[in-house]
């Protein structure tokens, strides 16, 4: 990954010699070979590698050790509790785990929340970023701020805000909304699945919209003035503007977004912890790996738990960057 | 000049690097990981209370004319989360753990793999002499004290005198499950019980499991693979037909299926409040909402209480047991000097003290001798009454197994069906023993 940046950095301005993509009079891409770097190039790589190196060295102590420690547990039947019991059971562990209803309903509900609090940010964050795009400068600067403040509060703090404001004794979400359909003083929002997931959504939601519209508001930023302009000058309307000239330029800044998002999505733990423990339909993967490793101290079953899970994270990064390096090379490699 | 701005930002670098390392060292030091304490500090790990286990350790500390001096380190709030730090800090052979407040259905877990240092003879005599048989048995695995009772707690029924007089129901003589949910229907009210998903529910299936004759485990010492449940029988049908009658009748309230005791609490005090089971913490909250001018006085009292209601006339009732034992880790540099000091905080008069300041009941009966005890507690009587009939948790090593598969399978109540809930449960939380399901 590392040695990969100078490579695009390379590729991105025209001037500077090395591998590029290019593309032929018939559009498809050839790649030039043999790879003869220039002194200037293999000087920054070489600091790249410097810069980066004992970070990159420090990330891999720290996160392939117990990654590998995590393997290595999953193989064995082992209660905290009764280490004299220890017993290696090979794969026992992940045949458990995949033949349980539990682990597949616990999968489809953080999917769905994956799902609908991802497509929910980008279109809030998206309008939020234009808002902030286009803000009077004079406001600018107050109109960030307020946007970003969810973002700054910790997830707990905000998750126990939203729990007393939907609980059925402390909350003033249904007196409130009384005049909705649907809602009356007797409704008990986390008592059944639905309403449960509504909130927890929406808490997530509202927490993080403002990261993603960050995000995105670094990507219209890049979106040259020119193209716009000339656009407007082809008589295209606002719609058009931002479906054939916005949108397409920010691609890359839009899949960061969804990555990133998706990947904290599908980890989502504080939220559903503090309102309902996974109580009535509302379990995610992570508090079913937190339950067996942590409260149960099963440490076999839950370090299976927690592969998976982490096979799960690793397939959504896979596809992603699939996708992403296509859009990658659509919106740099053009002519 | 350049050579001078070069000393300089070496100046400040090293500056930097002092003022940094200055800062690891402070936090360093206030986190604890500074040099070793004293020889005869001790630590106690506490459960949140309102200052009164930090008093009893001063005041201890002191008497002890500097044998030793007891710190206390707070635990998480929920006795779960205690559990998991305090299992990991032991597993882990963490030596600081001196002394521990422990929840009595977790005792067997950390006594069976040898986390807890044995009660010395003369501790053990010296320490149980007039403790209520409940809070014995939660401190004792496989007939052996492994650890020092120090509270003991217990629901008691609480209940609005006007309903029950509306109702007509005689609450000088023990009620039934049957009395107060009809009491209830007639009324219009709602039943103070806990429908959560969380440790309230296990309470409640197993007062009425064991109020009922029968018990959740058979054979409580048993391994994982043998475990024997005794839900599916005539008890656990009966408590199941309880729990599934306010459930689906609507005897609970709109809050029961995410009720714990603070939210049965509140419910009481509003206007749909008629009969409640909750522990004698209602009674110091109460008085306290009255003193802040949240709740009127009215209320207060209008506020009954009594045993534990029964599941027929002419069994006695097994209310719930709960409270706090004091046990010392397998791996302390100090075990002796531990149960010196657990001898003096369990001593008579601290418990007395402890249940005035902090409404915690002793489990020692002659600490309800303090006359201080009747005028802040006037269900004193009834709380001792409550504690010398009421039945442990299943005392096994495999409790939380046991505990949240009861969660899982009996919340909410309006799902619990006599028929079949209490062979799920029984089916469920087996083969989550036997390592065939996750929980």
């Amino acid at each position: 990954m590392t040695s990969a940046i100078p490579a695009k950095t390379t590729t991105a301005s025209s001037t500077e010699p090395g591998p590029r993509l290019s593309r032929d009079d018939t559009g498809t891409k050839t790649r030039k070979a043999p790879k003869q770097y220039s002194d200037r190039v293999r000087a920054e790589r070489r600091l790249g590698w410097i810069l980066a190196g004992p970070a990159f060295i420090i990330m891999l102590l720290v996160t392939l050790y117990p990654i590998l420690q995590a393997i290595y547990e999953s193989l064995f039947k082992f209660r905290l509790t009764a280490p004299g019991e220890r017993e290696f059971i090979g794969l026992g562990n992940y045949a458990v785990i995949l033949s349980d209803p539990v682990w597949w309903s616990g999968l489809w509900t953080t999917v769905f929340i994956t799902v609908v609090t991802v497509l929910v940010e980008l279109v809030l964050g998206f309008a939020l970023a234009l808002v902030m795009h286009k803000a009077l400068k004079s406001v600018r600067g107050l109109l960030r701020t307020a946007i970003l403040v969810p973002y700054g509060i910790i997830t707990v703090v905000s998750a126990f805000a939203w729990f007393y404001a939907f609980d059925i004794n402390s909350g003033y979400i249904n007196s409130w909304f009384a005049w909705l359909p649907g809602i009356d003083e007797n409704l008990n929002w986390f008592a059944q699945g639905g309403t449960a997931l509504f909130v927890i959504m929406a808490s997530e939601i509202w927490k993080t919209t403002p990261f993603i519209s960050l995000l995105l508001l670094a990507g219209l930023a890049q979106v040259p003035d020119e193209l716009t302009e000339a656009a407007k000058v082809d008589g295209a309307t606002w719609w058009e503007q931002m479906r054939k000239v916005i949108v397409p330029n920010m691609k890359a800044a839009i899949m960061v977004a969804v990555l990133f998002r998706a990947l904290d999505a599908f980890r989502i733990f504080d939220n559903v912890f503090i309102m309902t423990n996974g109580a009535y339909g509302t379990e995610v993967l992570s508090l079913l790996a937190y339950r067996q490793s942590i409260s149960r101290l099963e440490i076999g079953l839950g370090s299976a738990v927690s592969v998976l899970l982490f096979l799960c994270v690793l397939l959504i990064c896979f596809v992603a960057i699939k996708l992403f390096k296509v859009d990658l090379a659509g919106s740099q490699g053009g002519k | 000049m350049p050579i001078s701005r070069r000393t300089r930002s070496a100046v400040n670098s090293r500056r930097t690097a002092t003022v940094v390392a200055g800062m690891v060292m402070g936090t360093l030091v206030m986190s604890g990981c500074g040099p070793a304490q004293s020889d005869n500090a001790l630590t106690w790990y506490i459960n949140p209370d309102a200052g009164g286990q930090a008093a009893i350790a001063q005041k201890c500390s002191e008497e002890s004319g500097g044998r030793y001096t007891i710190e206390t380190s707070l635990l998480p709030s929920d006795a779960a989360s205690q559990r998991e730090q305090l299992a990991r800090r032991l597993a882990a052979g963490d030596s600081s753990l001196d002394i521990m407040s422990l929840d009595p259905p977790f005792i067997p877990e950390l006594a069976e793999p040898g986390f807890l240092a044995p009660v010395p003879d003369d501790v053990a005599q010296s320490t149980t002499e007039n403790v209520v048989e409940g809070a014995l048995a939660g401190a004792t695995w496989k007939d052996e004290l492994v650890t020092v009772p120090f509270w003991a707690n217990t629901q008691i029924m609480w209940y609005r005198k006007s309903v029950a007089e509306a109702a007509g129901l005689d609450m000088s003589k023990p009620v039934t499950w049957d009395q107060i949910m009809e009491a209830a229907r007639t009324q219009d009210k709602s039943l103070g019980v806990q429908g959560a998903q969380a440790e309230s529910m296990t309470v409640w299936v197993n007062a009425l499991v064991e109020s009922a004759g029968g018990s959740i485990i058979v054979d409580p010492e048993a391994t994982a693979d043998t475990i024997e449940l005794g839900l599916d029988s005539d008890a656990g049908k009966a408590a199941a037909d309880v729990i599934s009658t306010i459930g689906k009748d609507g005897l609970g309230g709109a809050g029961l299926p995410t009720q714990d005791e603070n939210g049965s609490l509140i419910a009481f005090q509003g206007d749909s409040g008629s009969f409640m089971v909750n522990y004698p913490f209602v009674w110091p909250a109460t008085t306290a909402a009255v003193e802040a001018g949240t709740l009127d006085q009215a209320v207060l009292d209008d506020i009954g209480w009594g045993v534990f209601p029964r599941m027929s006339e002419d069994q006695e009732a097994a209310p719930p047991l709960g409270g706090i034992n004091l046990g010392v880790g397998a791996e302390s540099d100090n075990p002796e000097l531990a149960y010196e000091a657990v001898q003096c905080i369990v001593s008579v008069e601290n418990q007395s003290e402890y249940f005035v300041t902090n409404g915690n009941p002793p489990s020692n009966t002659e600490a309800y001798e303090d006359p201080r005890i009747e005028e802040s507690f006037p269900m004193a009587e009834t709380i001792r009454d409550s504690l010398q009939v009421a039945a442990p948790r299943p005392q096994t090593p495999f409790y939380n197994e046991v505990s949240t598969g009861i969660q899982q399978t009996w919340a909410p109540p309006s799902a619990v069906d006599p028929e079949n809930t209490p062979e799920t449960s029984s089916n469920f939380i087996t083969s989550v023993l036997r390592g065939e399901q996750l929980l």
